[in-house]
């Protein structure tokens, strides 16, 4: 019978069945970070038990870490959050007890695991692979069955390499055509955030397909699946080709000689069948998509630059209109008022969502020979690696980036879910290439916007939103 | 695991969808190596009016007195009630660890977030999917009753007010077994430990890429 890639990658990794219909699904990469695995090596210490095996599992601290070089510069100790320095040290002192292999603060392989990950050939095509963290869901973009699981699993997974699941449904979301100038990969998730809802791809492994989600980099790909989570599915696919084998050649935890050639043909094996029946089809067309802004609380609450806040007195579903009432008032905009008259405080380019070295660069371009606005408060760019840090100062982006007013730091999630010093207060406005404009998601009382980097810097430059491509 | 077998409680009512893990429990909390102590900050935004931190005296803090859970009617509730895509966002399996430790055994909504559901299972909570009318019919009763309480049957799979009035519900036989029994997965796996070596020795034949690069 014809499968769709999500079969294939669910099949191969059956360890057992059991009758009520759950599995048993081997897990070949875990990524640990420091904030969802302390009770995890707790929880094995109790029980004294053994992870299962060393070399499926790789460990990097990313939520907590300080990102001004000035912080970073003496190590665990410099770290002036008692409870931040706790975790990552316990993070440390874990991998050190246990035997896992950690890019520790000071490496410059650190990073947000969804970017460290991939750019080490870490995660590679063809694995199943977690963390505690939704966002893992990037990892599909390489033609991987990735999925974030909770504190419990993480131990099941080291204490076993397995975890226990229910085959999801099919859904492929096609988009199709040549995109817009000025419209990036995460224009294209989060307008398809906007067509679906947030719960649209609940109980769905989805896989994007279609001209425009091919034309796109690996770097544009990670982007997409990494806001599968978002629109409610936990695995979010795109189908191996040879920009995906391209760029897993020569990484450093990739497969080398003849054991690459034996990988790449096998991966060659990860798409759908032509034939195969999605439980869900749902086709998009590329030249509707223009450069998206969020407006509300909830990544589905999101228009185009050209689109204003919404009217609740046209929305007759009850809970509907108290819930884009109270995202209004949450973000302090008047019904009906245009998405290029918000004002903004921050900006915010980074997290695991557009921390790659394409991102900064997108962003470099647009800020060459400019300067921040003087309303705008802070413009931060935070690479999302120590990798992605060394490439873009390598090719002189951080120069123009300082040049033009924005701040240049050190790698970590940052005000993705500020955790670390980098928040907003209350009432600010935040141009953000994060993934999450959940109340108080990048600090208590912060305004998130949701934009991709090239139309985040713009707004840096502008002092609002503005449409890139003009 | 607490083992989870009948529930007869207080119903708190949130009437909201999209109830995020953020909004359950900040991320300020998440700082904890611990997995316990999270109920006093469950909902904190929600409840305080300051801006909260670890290690803060709760007592002390300006109480939002709109807040469901600070309204004195609803002390002690242990079944909590909301509307569409409860759990969304993070997997931070603080969420669950938060409302269980504030003392929710049950959360009833029309639909949940995977990861979130999931979690609830492994933390002794049972999340349990109600149609929207039945749910609309509960929210009338619980904001025009004080006191109103719902028994969860998780032998029976039913939900049961005063009056015995009987709704069914969904839920997954494994899942059921452990809960009902506080059972832990991470036994119940390794009891089938030769399988996974078995599947390992299969798979470092046919994609031996997998195994050994990560030292
Ligand atoms: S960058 Fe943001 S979304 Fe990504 S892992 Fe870090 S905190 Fe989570």
């Amino acid at each position: 019978m014809a499968k769709t890639l999500y079969d294939k990658l669910w099949d191969m990794h059956v360890v057992s069945e059991r009758e009520d219909g759950t599995a048993l699904i081997y897990i070949d990469r875990q990524i640990l970070h420091e904030v969802t695995s302390p009770q995890a090596f707790e929880g094995l210490r109790i029980a004294g038990r053994k992870p299962w095996r060393l070399d499926t599992n790789i460990a990097t601290p990313d939520h907590n870490v300080p990102t001004t070089a000035k912080e970073r510069a003496s190590g665990i100790e410099g770290i002036a959050d008692e409870t931040s320095r706790i975790q990552v040290k316990t993070l440390d002192d874990n991998c050190n007890e246990f035997g896992v292999r950690e890019f520790n603060m000071g490496s410059v392989n650190q990073g947000i695991v969804h970017v460290m990950g991939p750019e080490q050939g870490a995660t590679l095509p063809g694995m199943t692979i977690v963390c505690g963290d939704s966002h893992t869901s990037t990892h599909g973009a390489m033609g991987s069955l990735a999925f974030g699981i909770g504190t419990s699993e993480v131990e099941h997974v080291l204490a076993t390499q397995c975890v226990i699941q229910r085959k999801m449904k099919n859904m492929r979301i096609r988009v199709e055509g040549e995109l817009r100038k000025g419209v990036t990969a995460k224009d294209i998730v989060l307008y398809i955030i906007g067509q679906i809802g947030t719960a649209g791809g609940t109980g769905y492994a989805v896989e994007f397909a279609g001209s425009a989600i091919q034309s796109l980099s690996m770097e544009g790909r990670l982007t997409v699946c990494n806001m599968s989570i978002e629109a409610g599915a936990r695995v979010g696919l795109v189908a191996v080709d040879d920009t995906t084998i391209n760029y897993f050649k020569g990484r450093s935890f990739a497969p080398k000689g003849e054991m690459w050639d034996q990988a790449a043909s096998a991966w060659k094996e990860l798409v759908s069948d032509e034939d195969a029946v999605f439980d869900e089809d749902i086709l998009l067309n590329a030249q509707d998509i223009y450069p998206q802004v969020s407006w509300g609380t909830s990544p589905e609450m999101v228009t185009d630059v050209y689109g204003q806040a919404p009217d609740p007195a046209l929305i007759e579903d009850e809970i509907k209109k108290a819930g884009v009432e109270r995202a209004l008032a949450y973000m302090g905009l008047q019904p009906n008022q245009k998405i290029t008259d918000i004002k903004l405080d921050k900006v915010f380019i980074g997290s695991c969502t557009n921390g790659r070295i394409e991102d900064v660069r997108a962003a470099a371009e647009v800020a060459k020979g400019k300067k921040v606005a003087s309303t705008v408060n802070q413009a931060l760019v935070v690479p999302g690696s120590g990798l992605v840090k060394k490439q873009a100062e390598e090719e002189g982006l951080d120069k123009i980036l300082i040049e033009a007013g924005f701040e240049w730091r050190e790698p970590g999630c940052s005000m993705c879910l500020a955790m670390n010093a980098d928040k907003l207060g209350q009432g600010e406005h935040c141009a953000s290439t994060s993934n999450r404009n959940f109340e108080g998601r990048q600090g208590f009382g912060g305004r998130t916007h949701l934009v991709s980097p090239a139309m985040a810097a713009a707004a840096a430059i502008a002092g609002h939103f503005v449409d890139v491509s003009e | 695991m607490k083992a989870l077998t009948t529930v007869k409680g207080i119903v708190a009512p949130l009437d909201r969808s999209n109830v995020d893990t953020d909004m359950i429990i900040p991320k300020q909390f998440l700082k904890s190596i611990k997995r316990s102590g999270f109920g006093p900050n469950l909902f904190d935004e929600l409840r305080y009016l300051d801006e909260g931190r670890p290690g803060m005296d709760n007592s002390t803090r300006p109480l939002n007195t709109d807040f469901v859970l600070n309204q004195p009617r609803y002390v002690g509730a242990s079944i909590l009630m909301s509307r569409a895509n409860f759990g969304c966002g993070s997997s931070r399996e603080h969420a669950p660890w938060a409302l269980e430790d504030y003392g929710f055994r049950v959360i009833l909504a029309s639909s949940f977030a995977d990861i979130f559901y999931n979690n609830c299972f492994k933390n002794g909570i049972l999340p349990i999917v109600v149609n929207e009318q039945v749910l609309d019919g509960w929210f009338k009763n619980v904001a025009g009753n004080e006191g109103y309480e719902l028994t969860v049957d998780l032998q029976a799979q039913t939900i049961t007010d005063a009056e015995g009035n009987e709704v069914a519900f969904e839920v997954d036989p494994f899942r059921k077994h452990c809960l009902l029994n506080g059972l832990d997965d991470i036994g119940l796996t390794l009891q089938e430990a030769d399988k996974i070596k078995e599947y390992e020795l299969k798979r470092a034949e046919i994609h031996p890429w997998v195994f050994g690069q990560i030292k």
